[in-house]
């Protein structure tokens, strides 16, 4: 019983959520939502026993994903208003493509059972957590796609920041090459003045 | 009873509300990074779904790698975002003309 309840407020606070992020007229208020559709999401996962994928989606999406995009929006000094421009005139004909896209997405879900062998059936209850069979699956049958996931976000990460990254032109920076290979004979210069001369600079 | 019929009309339902974001903010990218990300998140829901419902874990590991891509996608998107922005002071999907595309 408790678990139907579950089901109906997760998945009922992730739609309605999902709507507001593309609805919001602040972006900042988008992003809220969004952390707030993940979270209820990550319930809806839990309920079905995938707790590392909820767990993952809490960590990387409302942690690093939500927050970087919190970063941009309130980093950019954008004109979101004029952003919003023609938002109403696609409404008609986005909605007319959304319900058709909606409709065809739950025939086909509900088309799939008509398909040869698979019936309904019950969450078998595993014997070890989720975890451990996760972990062992990844790291012996899926390793190979496991490393290349890694290789995927080093080359994320790299990209970012080449893409980011500027040298700008007021900061002074150290040559390093150059105070390197300055040796003391051309910086220092001995002299002994008699008494009473003055020493030339 | 919940079935898998539930979950997976939630993720449809978020899919569409996803694509539905595509096409109402044609201006905004950001909007369009997070409707992307939406969409991402409904098919997650239906791997995990299908994943429980067949007791097999293949699923959720699929899940992971799409939460892999999801992830790098949305820092090189979010960092074209931040140089576009800072040459031409807007976002607005609109004025991307710069390679004459």
């Amino acid at each position: 019983m408790i678990s139907i309840l579950a089901f109906w407020l997760f998945a009922v606070l992730t739609t309605l959520s999902a709507l507001c992020v593309i609805f919001s007229r602040n972006p900042v208020h988008s992003v809220l939502w969004l952390i707030l559709s993940f979270f209820n999401a990550a319930g809806l996962m839990l309920l079905v026993g995938a707790e590392f994928i909820a767990m993952l989606l809490v960590i990387v999406y409302v942690g690093a994903v939500a927050v970087l995009f919190l970063f941009v929006v309130m980093m950019l000094d954008i004109d979101f208003a004029s952003l919003r421009r023609g938002f109403t005139s696609n409404l008609p004909f986005g909605i007319i493509i959304a319900l058709v896209l909606l409709g065809e997405v739950i025939v086909a879900d509900n088309a799939w059972k008509a398909g040869p062998t698979l019936s309904g059936r019950a969450i078998p209850a595993s014997p070890i957590p989720n975890i451990v069979a996760l972990g062992q699956l990844l790291y012996s049958r899926y390793l190979f796609a496991f490393e290349l996931a890694g290789l995927i976000l080093l080359v994320a990460m790299i990209g970012a920041i080449v893409l980011t990254h500027r040298s700008r032109g007021d900061t002074r920076t150290p040559k390093v090459r150059r105070q390197l290979r300055r040796r003391p004979e051309d910086a220092l210069q001995l002299a002994d003045p008699g008494v009473g001369e003055g020493m030339q600079l | 009873m919940i079935g898998l019929t539930h979950y997976l009309t939630v993720g449809a339902i978020l899919f569409t509300i996803g694509v539905l974001g595509i096409f109402l903010n044609r201006r905004n990218v950001i909007l369009m990074l997070m409707a992307i990300e939406l969409i991402l998140l409904a098919v997650n829901v239906n791997l995990v779904a299908f994943s429980a419902y067949l007791g097999d874990l293949t699923g959720q590991v699929l899940a992971m790698f799409v939460l892999t891509v999801a992830a790098a996608e949305a820092a090189i998107g979010l960092a074209i975002l931040v140089i576009f922005f800072r040459r031409r002071g807007s976002i607005a999907v609109d004025d991307v003309n710069r390679m004459r595309g």
